[in-house]
């Protein structure tokens, strides 16, 4: 699903955030991206999204190769892919359902399948009884909830989590995680940088540790992968 | 729950941003305006050059005692050249009248006249199209060469002027015209790009969750052309009331002026939407890229 060959990357401002990074991700994985601040995780999912291109190596995400898309076909990996960030990133002006479905209006999907589509991935969240509220009238758990939500309503087969659970405290954290592993369960790849080790611990998930932009630890490298794949 | 149409999208921009939104409308309004308003000075002044070109005609001199049915012929020939719109013999006494009445000066000199002073002519008014230096020129050359004329003489000096003052208006007309629409473009651009930057945040966002940059730009192409159109109206809305206004107060002058065709209205709303289209376009594509 998503394969890393040798892949550098450095930045305009000649910072060097990332050195030779090789790993490959197969279908139904959940992996952990850990390191210290500016070791590199959010350079790596910057990478898998195509926001940004590798200087060096090649980045490949189902099918595409991300080094090497035009325009057009940024969206269309886009698409294929749920994406969640520390800070939420909801639209304040609009209710919580209308936040959801603001990913399938902007890609066209058919009209009359959104509230149905949408009322159904609030469900999956936990978030139904939500779905007129406003983000403000929301905690960080549940506004990160409905970004999850967001990210999930195109059923994209992999999922990029950039620091869910940086703004919330230990039990928001559990509940974003719970949550992660249910929609890991369902086969979707979940690929999540973190900087919360408690969490990591015991899980039994693959766990790639970056270190100055270099993969210093990767738990999964020769072994298979961890959850239903 | 509201879903969003690109239309929905551009016109919210109003609704957010009133102050902003109906500023851009005023000054592209403003802009055209201007224009409109030169539009309607060079339309009135091309009216009033019309009416003056239409006094530009050759008088050619006919020689003392040349019988009546030469100058007969002579005039059907004239008649027949392309740039000749009709001639018109003009006898001694009816030259000698003509001179008491519109010569108030010289009345008195005139009427104690034994003999007629004057010669008798032919006066040639030209087509329309030939009304300029050129053909006023051709046309004297030839009739110069009839044995009975004595001399032919054509508003030379002031035709050319008419000639120069009409350029000279074509030229700042357009002149003015493309500084203004300059103007109003980056005046567009400015307005969209803040807008651009108010929704920076739905914009990455749109991005993230795959968006098409074409999906993106809707919108904003949308406010732009609306914009544009409302700018078109409200000058035209401007043009007309200043028009009313100078007619009303101009007096005499005032029944004479001429306002625009409902094509030349439809032009400005047309120029309003292309410069409203073409302002976002360009300064959307500039930003988009970096947000
Ligand atoms: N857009 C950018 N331009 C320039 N340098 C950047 C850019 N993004 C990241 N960097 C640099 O690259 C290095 C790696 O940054 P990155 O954001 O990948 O780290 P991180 O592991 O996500 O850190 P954190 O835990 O603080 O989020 C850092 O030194 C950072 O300053
Ligand atoms: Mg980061």
């Amino acid at each position: 699903m998503i394969r890393f060959s040798g892949v550098s990357k450095t930045y305009p401002n000649g910072v060097q955030g990332l050195r030779d990074v090789s790993f490959h991700i197969p279908k139904g994985q959940f992996v952990f991206l850990t390191g210290h601040s500016g070791a590199g995780k959010s350079s790596i999912l910057s990478l898998i999204i195509a926001e940004q291109q590798p200087t060096f190596g090649e980045v490949r995400v189902s099918g595409y190769q991300c080094g090497k898309l035009s325009a057009n076909e940024v969206p269309r990996l886009r698409r294929k892919l749920g994406i969640v960030f520390q800070d939420f990133r909801l639209l304040e002006y609009r209710t919580i359902e209308e936040n959801v479905a603001f990913a399938l209006e902007v890609t066209g999907a058919p009209r009359q399948a959104i509230p149905s589509r949408v009322i159904r991935v609030l469900t999956r969240v936990g978030l139904a009884s939500k779905a007129k509220a406003y983000p403000k009238e929301l905690s960080g758990g549940e506004q990160q909830r409905v970004a999850i939500a967001r990210a999930l309503v195109n059923d994209p087969p992999i999922l990029i989590a950039d620091e869910p659970t940086g703004n919330l405290d230990e039990r928001a954290t559990r509940g974003i995680f719970q949550l992660l592993q249910q929609i890991n369960g369902g086969g979707t790849v979940v690929v999540m940088a973190t900087h919360n080790l408690a969490l990591v611990r015991d899980t039994g998930y693959r766990v790639i540790e970056l270190k100055g932009g270099e993969v210093v630890f990767d738990s999964g490298q020769d072994t298979p992968a961890a959850g239903p794949a | 729950m509201r879903l969003t149409t690109p239309l929905g999208e551009a016109l919210k921009t109003f609704r957010r941003a009133p102050l902003l939104s109906g500023l851009s409308v005023a000054t592209i309004g403003f802009s055209l305006f201007t224009i409109g308003l030169f539009g309607l000075v060079a339309l009135n002044f091309r009216q009033t050059l019309r009416t003056l070109a239409e006094r530009v005609e050759v008088v050619a001199f006919v020689l003392r005692g040349t019988p009546t049915e030469t100058i007969t012929a002579a005039s059907q020939d004239i008649q027949a050249f392309p740039e000749v719109l009709e001639v018109q013999y003009v006898s001694e006494e009816q030259a000698l009248s003509r001179a008491r009445e519109e010569l108030v000066e010289f009345k008195e000199a005139y009427r104690d006249l034994e003999t007629n002073p004057l010669p008798a002519s032919l006066e040639i008014r030209l087509k329309e199209g030939f009304r300029d230096a050129g053909s006023a020129q051709g046309v004297a050359e030839r009739i110069r060469g009839f044995a009975f004329i004595d001399d032919v003489r054509y508003g030379r000096d002031w035709v050319q002027r008419l000639d120069r003052l009409r350029t000279m208006a074509a030229v700042v007309g357009l002149v003015i015209g493309l500084a203004f629409a300059i103007v109003a473009m980056v005046i567009i651009g400015v307005t969209i790009r803040m807008t651009v930057l108010q929704r920076a945040h739905e914009i990455a966002i749109m991005r993230l969750v795959g968006a098409t940059n074409r999906y993106i730009r809707g919108p904003f192409l949308l406010e732009g052309g609306i914009k544009g159109v409302l700018g078109g109206l409200l000058a035209v809305l401007m043009c007309w009331i200043t028009f009313a206004v100078f007619r009303s107060t101009a007096g005499e002058l005032g029944g004479s002026l001429v306002f625009f065709h409902a094509a030349h209205l439809g032009l400005i709303v047309l120029f309003g939407l292309g410069i409203g289209l073409l302002g976002s376009l360009l300064s959307v594509g500039r930003h988009l890229r970096h947000v």
